[in-house]
């Protein structure tokens, strides 16, 4: 009625109710990658062992944002907030491991 | 004369409409939205811990694999699969509450708490097995291997710090399902309103997703030697 | 011939009389007040120690006071004016009071957490206040490591936790901007119809949200490592305190964003309503509020250039800060583009915004000339940049509240203010200021350090205009707060619209009523519609 139509309405969570058979698969799915990420941590694979266990947590952190937080599902600007929440982390991280990794370069030449 | 601004019939009025929405809709959109921005302070929060970690991690990296062989594996895995099943009975909760459930919304909002409860309680066990153990940063800390006595503090304080902010954020989110739990044993949740539901999981959600980086970024490393 | 102005039977004044119905309301309005007082006590606080500061800073012996009350001063005067004053006074005077208003909604999306968010500032407040009347802190209100976690005696914990208190009220009033401005605008109300104020809150929202949690976890690793002896940035047991400072910087920069960025958007309505045009290039205007946010978080190992960090980090960040130059310059542009051909008043208004685009381009200026990493090195930690940094906040941030304050005075109380002291004041306020801070420019680049209370004889003439200056500037402030309080009672009833200005906020009365409006408008329109005639609106 008196309101701004949102231009996002379709695909609104608020009318979505997931089957919960979803739940369960993305549960089996949870266990899944917690197991396989305590197998892998147990096998040298050199500097691969820090980008296999990342890669298992962003996976599951993925499905629970996804799936139980209902974002499959939601506005474009909860996947905007969603995305830039994790952009800006981005950007801390980045900016300041930028400074740390390149201390040790020389600035001209060698010495 | 109009007795005050947007007055409405009371068919329209429902009493969980707060006055200054127009209607149940756009007061559900405002809440979930509300969330999901304080979500990204509580990224940007932790997320400071995350790279302090990174920047240690990546500068004495010895010291890191060996404070983290001090760390139970077991019981960290056992926690994760706790805070996983919790976020499964969190999932179903909302679901039973869209699905007017009344129930199984109340069971499964206890079953939320008790995993919650049972992973505060796995971490006061780690966290009594550090302190005796001498692993509490400070003048008090004792390390096996003396090469890694110093860096070894920044790891545990790391630790300390890091679960520690996770496990008060767990509490909390224990406060809410009680209160959650109130609003579903006395009717207030309804199948037109169960946004609280919805929005309390997601900060549920959120606390679950901390410890899904943490468990590996600190139980994890150095495992293989 | 002019027809009487009433007041309103029914406002958000005289809806509900006695302190639980200000303490306990949930008008925006009514809390909007409340952070006025609180504030304004606040800025006196940081003004008192500024006088101190001034006093002992004529003569060139330290003699006034001890170098640990000295240190006390300056940081003391820091964290007030920074915390407790700066960062919140627009949002949550001028932004709770109007955002709603703006947008034709009757109140926040959030109306019991605004009211929580002046509780919270308040306990951050009386924490910081406890510190002082304890004996105040040392570190410099930049609380470096690891003087802050390691060797201060200071309460350097009471600050710190004072401070995270405090940001949780900048989040949520933050997060409170943002759910309103996306959800809560009136029928017909698009993005692009937006007054540019709302634009600027907005981004400051974005900012406020995105970067306070990183303060808050840097101020609690420094409690914790006072506190439980933690090793975050002590060197004994391999920490790094730079790290401290890229935590601290990256939510402090953008801080300064939150600081300007308000003021911005006060300076676009100012400038409108003061040339009776639509503001020059409005999506620019827009685009560049969003662009100063997203730029400027990107920019914070600009404080840190003899800190430590890596040369090439260095040039990365020198090169960001000079692009977030450029939106700023945009703004500037554009606002002076607004009053070519336009109907320029002179209202007191009015006079603090050309104070504003003046003084607001000499700081800004400044700051490029430290974001050049080989004059940084020369002047950084020297008076340069406290020149740099007064330049925007006082001559920026301060002359856009003061415009903003008495620009929407008469919607806020219903009356109008005495324009003659009115005018006088600013002219004071901005001859005591440039007094007071141009002098530092050429002190810094003579060499004189910053933080420091003696200093050689040679710096003595300009260290006293500066002092002479400061205390000009302090009468400058104290005027407004009598002429405006004798107003409430005695001035003249202002109306509905007394500046004959564009915007929802002036179709309502003067005061508002509660729900802001006796009917939720419609907006048809762009902004500053303003007729193509030039019209007397002052009688």
């Amino acid at each position: 009625m008196a309101r701004l139509e949102p231009s996002d309405l379709p695909g609104d969570m608020t009318d979505h109710i997931v089957p919960t058979r979803v739940y369960y698969t993305i549960f089996a799915l949870l266990m899944l990658g917690t197991a396989l990420t305590v197998a892998i941590a147990y096998i040298d694979l050199g500097v691969l062992n820090i980008v296999a266990a990342l890669t298992i947590a962003v996976t599951k952190a993925t499905l629970v944002v996804l799936f139980f937080m209902h974002v499959r599902y939601s506005t474009r600007l909860t996947w905007a907030v969603v995305i830039g929440s994790v952009f800006w982390l981005a950007i801390l991280l980045a900016l300041t491991m930028g400074d740390y990794l390149t201390r040790s370069w020389q600035v001209y030449g060698s010495v | 004369m109009a007795d005050h601004a947007g007055a409405h019939p009371a068919a329209e009025h429902p009493a969980a409409l707060a006055h200054q929405f127009d209607d149940l809709e756009q007061q559900k959109e405002a809440s979930t939205l509300g969330m999901w921005v304080f979500l990204v302070t509580e990224v940007l929060f932790f997320g400071g811990m995350f790279v302090t970690y990174a920047v240690y991690r990546n500068a004495y990296p010895g010291a890191f694999a060996a404070g983290s062989r001090e760390l139970d594996v077991m019981l960290g895995g056992i926690n994760t699969a706790v805070l996983i099943t919790s976020s499964l009975t969190m999932a179903l909760a909302v679901h039973a509450a869209q699905t007017g459930n009344r129930r199984a919304l109340v069971w499964l909002l206890v079953a939320t708490m008790a995993l919650g409860g049972v992973f505060l309680g796995i971490k006061s066990v780690e966290y009594y097995h550090k302190l005796v153990e001498h692993h509490i940063p400070g003048p008090g800390f004792r390390f096996a291997e003396a090469e890694y006595l110093k860096h070894a503090q920044i790891f545990f304080s790391l630790y300390f710090m890091m679960t520690g902010l996770h496990a008060l954020h767990m509490i909390i989110g224990i406060g809410l399902m009680l209160f959650m739990l109130r609003w579903a044993w006395n009717g207030t949740i309804t199948t037109e309103y169960y946004a609280p539901i919805e929005i309390s999981g997601l900060y549920w959600h959120f606390v679950d997703i901390v410890w899904i980086f943490l468990f590996p970024l600190l139980y994890l490393i150095g495992r293989h030697v | 011939m002019t027809p009487t102005v009433l007041l309103p039977l029914r406002h958000y004044l005289n809806d509900g009389y006695g302190v639980k119905s200000w303490l306990l309301t949930r008008d925006h309005k009514r809390i909007a007040l409340l952070y006025l007082a609180a504030v304004t006590f606040f800025f006196f606080v940081g003004g008192a120690f500024a006088v101190v500061i001034r006093l002992e800073l004529a003569t060139p012996a330290g003699d006034l006071v001890s170098d640990e009350t000295y240190n006390k001063l300056f940081t003391m005067h820091g964290v007030m004016m920074v915390f407790f004053f700066l960062i919140p006074v627009i949002p949550s005077v001028l932004g709770n009071f109007l955002v709603p208003i703006m947008i034709g909604a009757k109140d926040l999306a959030f109306p019991k957490l605004n009211l929580f968010s002046w509780y919270i500032y308040m306990l951050g407040g009386l924490f910081t206040l406890y510190a002082l009347v304890a004996g105040g802190v040392d570190t410099g209100w930049t609380f470096y490591a690891p003087f802050s976690t390691v060797s201060s005696t200071t309460n350097v914990i009471p600050t710190a936790l004072g401070i995270f208190i405090t940001g949780f009220s900048s989040i949520l009033t933050g997060l409170n901007f943002i759910v309103t401005i996306h959800r809560m605008r009136a029928p017909g109300l698009t993005w692009f119809r937006l007054p540019l104020f709302i634009w600027s809150t907005y981004a400051t929202s974005l900012i406020n949200v995105l970067g306070t949690p990183v303060i808050a976890i840097t101020v609690l690793l420094v409690a914790a490592e006072r506190l439980f002896h933690f090793g975050f940035f002590d060197p004994t047991v391999g920490g790094d305190p730079v790290l401290f400072q890229h935590l601290f910087w990256f939510y402090s920069h953008p801080a300064v964003y939150i600081m300007v960025l308000p003021a911005m958007g006060v300076i676009s309505e100012l400038v409108a309503a003061g040339c009776r045009k639509p503001v020059f290039g409005y999506h620019f205007v827009a685009f560049a509020s969003l662009a100063i946010a997203v730029l400027g978080f990107l920019v914070w190992g600009h404080h840190m250039f003899v800190a430590g960090e890596s040369v090439y980090a260095a040039m990365i960040f020198s090169i960001l800060s000079f692009l977030v130059a450029i939106p700023s310059a945009v703004k500037v542009f554009n606002w002076t583009a607004t009053m070519y051909k336009g109907a320029v008043s002179w209202e007191t208004p009015m006079l603090y915004a050309y104070g504003f685009i003046g003084l607001f381009t000499i700081g800004g200026l400044t700051g490029l000339f430290l974001a050049t990493i080989a004059v940084d090195v020369h002047v950084t930690d020297t008076y340069f940049v406290i020149a740099h940094f007064h330049y925007i906040m006082v001559g920026g941030t301060i002359m856009g509240y003061l415009g903003g304050l008495h620009f929407w005075w008469p919607k806020i109380s219903g009356r109008l203010y005495n324009e003659a002291l009115a005018k006088v004041s600013a002219f004071i306020i901005f001859i005591g200021f440039n007094l007071t801070f141009f002098p530092q420019f050429v002190l810094g680049y003579l060499g004189m350090p910053r933080r420091y209370h003696a200093y050689p004889p040679d710096f003595q003439v300009l260290n006293v205009l500066s002092s002479a200056g400061a205390s000009i500037l302090g009468v400058g402030y104290l005027i407004p707060m009598v002429y405006l309080m004798w107003s409430l009672r005695y001035g003249p009833l202002a109306g509905a619209n007394p500046w004959g200005a564009a915007g929802l906020e002036w179709t309502t009365t003067s005061p508002p009523p509660t729900e802001n409006f006796a009917e939720t408008p419609v907006v048809d329109s762009e902004p500053y519609q303003y007729p193509a005639r030039v019209e007397e609106y002052f009688g």
